[in-house]
């Protein structure tokens, strides 16, 4: 079997699993949702042996007739994009389940039911990266919204079934917008030739230039939601507030970089002309997310929803390099997807581990933590300066690298966004200031330190974190292919640098 | 001199043989003790539809012009919707079993004396049995019919049943005979307007029979004023029978009045057999002068969706919520049929069946929610409903979901070819009023979900009943249709692709 296929089938075979194990052994239900997340991580790393590296186009491609009549096939393929969001995935994924070990206890349903959901999550998501086929890639792009609204609604926190409706009400939306548009699309393949949902052949289509605004829009405005881009941001930060700690990694961590993703895989390839009409609207919408969630953040009392808007502006800054479209702007932000993930993974698991020891969200609560729980402490700080994009840290490497592509196309956008790289560092270090020094709060004295799971949890993430920082060229040397191919689809060639005019 | 007419009873049998059942059930009402009567009942109404439905699958490739003189047309489409009928009938019939929600003695007044004899005497209701048959029959006939007459008279012998047994129910009977009433006189408005519309029609073409009239519409320089009348008037009794908007009113009265079993039954296969017969008339007789009724039911789609859609938000009462999605399903359904081609007619029958089965699922998980006066169909007392049954909290989101369309259904891949073949046709109106009213719905449907799902129980007297062998197989049925047409449509897509002949 196709080793991508392996890859998104194995999960499934984890939930089979964990049905027939016992209800009442969650230490083996836990294991179980454990060691078959620890398989997919295997077979996506095995998957690495066998991509060629410096290829652009689909790899490990297979596909298979699934619904004949509209020439709809299971097809799926990874280039560097699909393949270093499907590697964050695999790799999240087991680290979300040993760092909320705990979380599924005090759920509305059994612990079984909350693994089985991030394990059918986990399919849906490395499906979705892998999908080469549009209308697969739209029915993986609802159903996953699915499990989300469960784990949200069952073993949130706080007004956790509201927090979920809104999420799904947003997203499926979103998603019948993007229907019209998938039906759009293939009609206009079906006038063309022989009716296709296939990405590449969709790229060779010839539409007029109304019909791809309007198509464009479809798609577009889904991502948007997903992403999520100012306007369209509002359902985020409740659901973070409610969701667990895990399920808030995964949602903000990976589920969301489906909006980026698609913004390049379908936006940019399929309709390149749409692309440049709306790009300087885009961009100025990216760049209001970036400032107004920055503004926000630093405004916050509560650290879910903190982070939740430091994440929209950090959407800010990977979309800005999406319709910068220059090569470092896509390669920039496809790392950066890829860093906003460890970084965001890193935050909430400590911030969680936090809010469950102190048994508050409120940042004023915390206080002198630096003190009493000095790992714990170092490891919010780390997650920290990765969201404010420190050297050193691998966010700083994408968010440059944004920056530089935006700049040789929109010189003022690219000043503007750097005002969002001050605003990081103030509400980051307002937040270290008041979670972790200061005088102690009282009620925090007997806070004990991070155990030894949770130690395990943390490493990875803040070795990738480091790794990244100082050495990004194998993850831009699987990304680089795939941005050339975009910028060659779309037909767009870099600026020539201004000194050279 | 008379000759008799020629009669193709093989083509004709699946009908002929539901007939024969109703008419043998007829006759074990009147000489079976009541010991058995409802078992046999039962078994000889599923034996029928089986049995017809073995036969529909044995002449799947006839093709006849001529089946009863120019009356009935045996073809691809009509055999297929013959199918989808006998199918859905045949899981409908399934939660006919549960006795109890019928009337002991439809004759005796409610509350009156006779009524609580009847009760403690533990009268059933098995008259109801044959009229469904009857009922099938005339649906049966419905969608093959290929002149005005043959038309009128599967027309009434689909009706009248369904208005007897809407009136049926065993508790809330006054409501229950409301909705009877109601049912009837503007069904019989409908049927007048329909004979008045068939009236014209002969009087513009001299003909009742679909093909004349097709070539009286196409010669050139014909006065076409009664044309339009005939199609006005027909129009109106047949959006009457799917419950399009404006002719919608009567369907959640009568959904909520009749009893569970039956809304499932009626709101599953009239609407295919309404469809069908709709289609066949428009494609047949009226396709010439498309261009002038179209508009108007593109209009009547586009209302018809989102007029649904929105009325859906505001309801409280799970039967009636049923009602308002199934009108917003008849403007999908109007929209396929429409499109005029031979992918809106697969796409219009494959969502007729994906409808059929989540709808008649649906009803039937209503009958299973109960206090001790009965059905609970109001949405607030289900909460927390999937702490209290888990299996049929969640056989009830999926077929929400499927009603709402979302992928990995059978009602996303339904609406989904609706859309395209919609869109094919340029008509992106309808596609963007669909898709908004899909938005709307699904709210709505999300909200029952949260209830069932995120509430906590609040009322202790509503229970889930235990269901018997044959209502939980019926459930299961519709779960694991609704679920693997979702997943792998081309079991039946292929099929309904290949059966999309209409003879002319």
């Amino acid at each position: 079997m196709n080793l991508l296929t392996l890859t998104i089938i194995l999960p499934l075979v984890g939930v089979l699993a964990l049905a027939v194990a016992p209800r009442e052994n969650t230490k083996a239900i836990k294991l179980i949702a454990l060691f078959t997340s620890v398989i997919t991580l295997i077979s996506s790393l095995l998957m690495l042996t066998k991509y060629k590296f410096g290829v652009s186009g689909f790899q490990l491609v297979t596909s298979h007739s699934w619904f004949k009549v509209f020439n709809i096939n299971y097809a799926i393929g990874i280039d560097g994009l699909a393949l270093v969001l499907i590697l964050l995935t695999t790799v999240l994924v087991p680290i979300v389940i040993v760092g909320g070990w705990n979380e599924s206890e005090n759920g509305r349903w059994s612990v079984k039911t909350f693994y089985a959901l991030i394990l059918i999550l986990e399919t849906f998501m490395v499906g979705e990266f892998a999908a080469t086929d549009v209308f697969l890639f739209y029915v993986i792009f609802e159903a996953m919204l699915i499990p989300v609204y469960f784990l949200i609604g069952g073993f949130g926190r706080g007004d956790r079934a509201a927090a979920a409706l809104k999420f799904l009400l947003y997203s499926l939306f979103g998603g019948l917008l993007m229907l019209a548009a998938v039906i759009g699309i293939f009609v206009v393949s079906l006038h063309q030739g022989p009716g296709s949902f296939d990405v590449t052949t969709l790229s060779h289509l010839k539409i007029s230039h109304n019909t791809q605004d309007w198509l464009f829009l479809g798609f577009f405005i889904a991502f948007a939601i997903k992403a999520p881009l100012f306007p369209f941001h509002t359902w985020l930060p409740g659901a973070a507030r409610s969701a667990t700690p895990g399920t808030s990694i995964l949602v903000l961590g990976v589920l969301d970089k489906v909006g980026t993703y698609g913004m390049i895989r379908f936006c940019l390839t399929l309709f390149p002309e749409a692309s440049k009409t709306f790009a300087p609207y885009i961009i100025v919408l990216s760049l209001f997310s970036i400032i107004y969630g920055a503004f926000l953040a630093i405004g916050q009392k509560d650290l879910n929803s903190l982070i939740a808007f430091t994440s929209i502006s950090h959407f800010g800054f990977i979309i800005l390099g999406i319709f910068a479209m220059t090569s470092q702007g896509i390669t920039g932000a496809t790392l950066y997807m890829v860093n906003h993930g460890f970084s965001t993974a890193a935050l909430f698991l400590v911030g969680g581990w936090m809010i469950q020891r102190r048994k508050s969200s409120q940042i004023a609560d915390f206080g002198g933590l630096q003190r009493i729980t000095p790992v714990m402490a170092w490891c919010f700080f780390i997650a920290g300066m990765s969201a404010l994009a420190l050297p050193g840290l691998s966010s700083f490497v994408s968010e440059f690298l944004v920056l530089i592509g935006t700049f040789t196309r929109y010189p003022a956008a690219a000043v503007i966004g750097t005002v969002g790289i001050v605003l990081a560092a103030l509400y980051v270090l307002i937040l270290v200031q008041r979670a972790l020094h200061g005088p102690l709060q009282e009620g925090n004295e007997d806070i004990p330190d991070l155990n030894r799971r949770e130690k395990f949890a943390i490493a990875p993430v803040i070795i990738a974190l480091v790794f990244l920082g100082f050495y990004p060229k194998p993850a831009i040397h699987i990304i680089d292919p795939m941005t050339s191919q975009v910028m060659a689809q779309a037909s767009m060639s870099d600026p020539t640098p201004l000194a050279g005019k | 001199m008379l000759t008799s007419p020629a009669l193709d009873y093989n083509l004709l049998a699946p009908i002929l043989i539901i007939l024969g059942g109703a008419l043998l059930g007829v006759l074990v009402e009147g000489f079976v003790g009541r010991t058995y009567r409802a078992r046999i009942q039962l078994v000889l109404a599923l034996a029928s539809v089986a049995v017809a439905f073995g036969w529909v699958v044995s002449i799947r490739a006839d093709v006849s012009q001529s089946a009863a003189v120019d009356s009935v047309s045996i073809d691809g489409g009509g055999l297929f919707l013959q199918g989808t009928i006998l199918v859905l009938a045949f899981v409908a019939l399934l939660f006919f079993s549960q006795n109890d929600h019928f009337a002991p003695q439809a004759s005796a007044l409610p509350g009156s004396a006779e009524e609580a004899q009847a009760l403690s005497a533990g009268v059933q209701m098995t008259e109801i049995y044959p009229l469904v048959l009857f009922a099938i029959s005339g649906m049966l006939l419905f969608p093959v019919a290929h002149d005005l007459i043959t038309l009128f008279v599967a027309l009434e012998v689909l009706s009248i049943p369904l208005y007897i047994i809407t009136g049926l129910a065993r508790r809330r009977r006054l409501l229950s005979q409301e909705a009877a009433l109601k049912y009837f006189l503007l069904g019989a408005y409908s049927s007048a307007f329909f004979l008045f519309g068939a009236a014209f029609l002969y009087g513009f073409s001299g003909s009742l029979s679909l093909g004349q009239i097709r070539t009286a519409a196409a010669a050139p320089g014909a006065n076409h004023i009664f044309l339009f009348l005939g199609v006005l008037f027909i129009s109106v009794g047949l959006l009457f029978k799917v419950g399009a908007v404006p002719f919608h009113s009567w369907t959640p009265d009568v959904y909520q009045g009749a009893p569970t079993p039956v809304t499932g039954f009626m709101a599953a296969c009239t609407k295919v057999a309404a469809f069908g017969a709709m289609f066949r008339i428009f494609i047949v007789a009226f396709s010439s002068i498309q261009n002038d009724w179209r508009p108007v039911f593109v209009a009547i789609s586009i209302v018809t969706m989102a007029g649904g859609a929105i009325a859906v938000i505001v309801q409280r009462d799970v039967k009636r919520t049923l009602a308002y999605s199934s009108i917003t399903h008849a403007g999908f359904l109007l929209a396929g049929a429409i499109a005029l081609s031979k992918a809106g007619l697969t796409s219009m029958m494959f969502y007729l069946v994906a409808y059929g089965f989540a709808t008649i699922g649906a009803f039937g998980i209503v009958t299973l929610v109960r206090d001790s006066t009965g059905e609970v169909s109001d949405i607030d007392r289900w909460a927390g409903l999937a702490k209290k049954s888990p299996g049929v909290a969640t056989a009830f989101a999926l077929f929400l979901m499927s009603f709402g369309g979302i992928p990995l259904t059978a009602g996303f891949i339904a609406k989904f070819s609706i859309f395209t073949a919609v869109y094919a046709t340029g008509n992106i109106a309808i596609l963007v009023v669909g898709v908004l009213s899909s938005a709307i719905a699904l709210f709505f449907y999300l909200r029952v979900v949260l209830i069932m799902f995120f509430k906590e129980p609040t009322d202790d007297t509503v229970t889930v009943a235990v269901p018997s062998f044959l209502v939980s197989s019926g459930i299961v049925i519709c779960f694991v249709a609704t679920l693997v047409l979702g997943v792998y449509p081309n079991l039946l897509f292929n099929l309904a692709n290949t059966m999309t002949t209409l003879v002319p």
